[in-house]
């Protein structure tokens, strides 16, 4: 590693300018909980790391369009101790509080969980069913892009080359919504999810299920968003009937692999199983949320 | 070969090395400021026993890299006692027997005061889910929680 460079660009101009120009042998690096691991076992071996934590704002929580802005290299701990963040998105800080331990988590950020693309990522399915979009800027400009068209398999993104995430958009929240996320392991803390599923639905003010996102995490190759969930769960009132349904259309658009932490069977039987329970809290935080 | 000139605080003294891009925080401590209380478990950010703090943030040090200290605050084991007066929690580990080969104690040390200062408080179940990202194959770990709370209820009468 001796001959790696590193590079703290303190504008985004200057950190896309380094990507794009080192053609495929630099790696952004934020919280370095994965890249570094990636690096010490020699799966990856960059030539450039460019430290994208000195640039304005990638590092702050605002709020903007009526929801937030989360910048790119938020750290976990950062989040989960915004207390009105918390309060708006509790299914995304489900996500996020388990992401390893307290110190994995004092480092790792929202905007590297994403772009590490593994499939089982805890915070990725909360952000897609929140609706969120990501900010990119390469060297063609900006644009935005929906969370679950940013993740392409493992390990891969959408990206284009010299493109980096600079932020996370949550859209605005009206009232009676509530989001969750669950996810399977053999134990409660440090483990990898088995089977992971979020849900974010609003209610009216008849208890109807108005609106509905459900997306799913290691259950393919990609976090998925699920529209038919979604749809088994809006115009009911998020009864057995309709959650029946849920787990159904949940197990149907599952295509998880064997592997040693589970069973295609198993993770196709608890993709129902989560997805019902993480809606049932959904639906609990989405009362309780009067706006 | 790129060596980096890194200025930073360790507990509290202006301190200043020479790393490459590749080194860790934690081998700038241990090799180039030859603090080596601060141990390497697994070097993979999931055993903490290079849990140190970096601008007040709990963090495992073999996953920060010694480039990204330049100007930032580092805490070590080496700053948690006053001269020969021990922290209240490294009395109580002691007093408690909450170690035995003693390689995760400075990490836990670290993580529990980082603990402590943020919930005075904390019950044995919060001890013990803050404390999750801390490998101990020694104890069962239930004398480490038995030290934390101690330690809380003496610091909460002092």
């Amino acid at each position: 590693m001796s001959e790696m460079r590193y590079a703290a660009p303190k504008t985004l101009a200057a950190a896309v300018a380094l990507l794009a120009g080192a053609q495929g042998r630099a790696r952004v690096l934020a919280g370095g909980t994965d890249l570094l691991i990636q690096m010490r076992t020699g799966r990856i071996k960059p030539e450039l790391l460019i430290d994208i934590k000195g640039i304005p704002g990638m590092g702050e929580i605002v709020a903007e369009r009526g929801g937030y802005r989360v910048g790119a290299a938020v750290t976990g701990m950062q989040l989960i101790e915004h207390a009105d963040f918390a309060k708006r998105w509790p299914g995304v800080v489900d996500g996020v509080r388990l992401i390893g331990s307290i110190q994995v988590k004092g480092r790792a950020t929202l905007g590297g969980n994403l772009c590490n693309a593994s499939p089982a990522a805890d915070s990725v399915p909360a952000l897609i069913a929140a609706g969120a979009v990501a900010c990119i800027a390469g060297p063609d400009g900006a644009r935005e892009a929906a969370v679950e068209t940013v993740v392409a398999g493992p390990g891969k993104t959408s990206l284009a080359a010299g493109e980096i995430v600079t932020a996370l958009l949550l859209p605005p929240r009206p009232a009676h919504s509530g989001d969750a996320y669950l996810r399977f392991t053999p134990r409660s803390e440090m483990d990898i999810a088995v089977v992971g599923a979020a849900v974010n639905l609003t209610l009216d003010a008849q208890g109807i299920c108005t609106q509905a996102r459900v997306a799913l995490g290691a259950v393919a190759s990609r976090a998925l968003l699920v529209p038919e969930a979604a749809a088994a769960l809006i115009g009911t009132r998020v009864d057995a009937g309709a959650l029946g349904q849920l787990a159904a259309a949940a197990r149907a658009a599952s295509r998880p692999i064997d592997d040693k932490r589970g069973s295609r069977e198993f993770r196709l039987s608890t993709a129902g199983v989560m997805v019902c329970r993480a809606a049932e809290i959904a639906l609990e935080r989405a009362r309780r949320n009067d706006g | 070969m790129a060596r980096h000139h890194v200025k930073a605080t360790v507990n509290g003294d202006a301190v200043e090395f020479l790393c490459e891009t590749g080194q860790t925080l934690l081998e700038a401590l241990r090799d180039e400021l030859h603090l080596t209380g601060t141990k390497e478990g697994c070097g993979t950010g999931d055993c903490g026993a290079c849990s140190v703090m970096l601008d007040g943030r709990l963090v495992c040090s073999c996953l920060v890299l010694g480039v990204e200290a330049e100007g930032r605050s580092i805490e070590t084991i080496e700053g948690m006692a006053v001269g020969e007066e021990l922290h209240p929690l490294q009395q109580k580990f002691l007093e408690h027997a909450a170690l035995q080969c003693g390689i995760c104690t400075p990490g836990i040390l670290i993580a529990a005061r980082a603990l402590l200062e943020r919930n005075p408080d904390p019950t044995e179940s919060e001890v013990r889910f803050w404390l999750a990202g801390n490998l101990c194959r020694c104890t069962g770990y239930h004398k480490i929680v038995e030290a934390v709370l101690a330690a809380a209820r003496e610091m909460r009468a002092a």
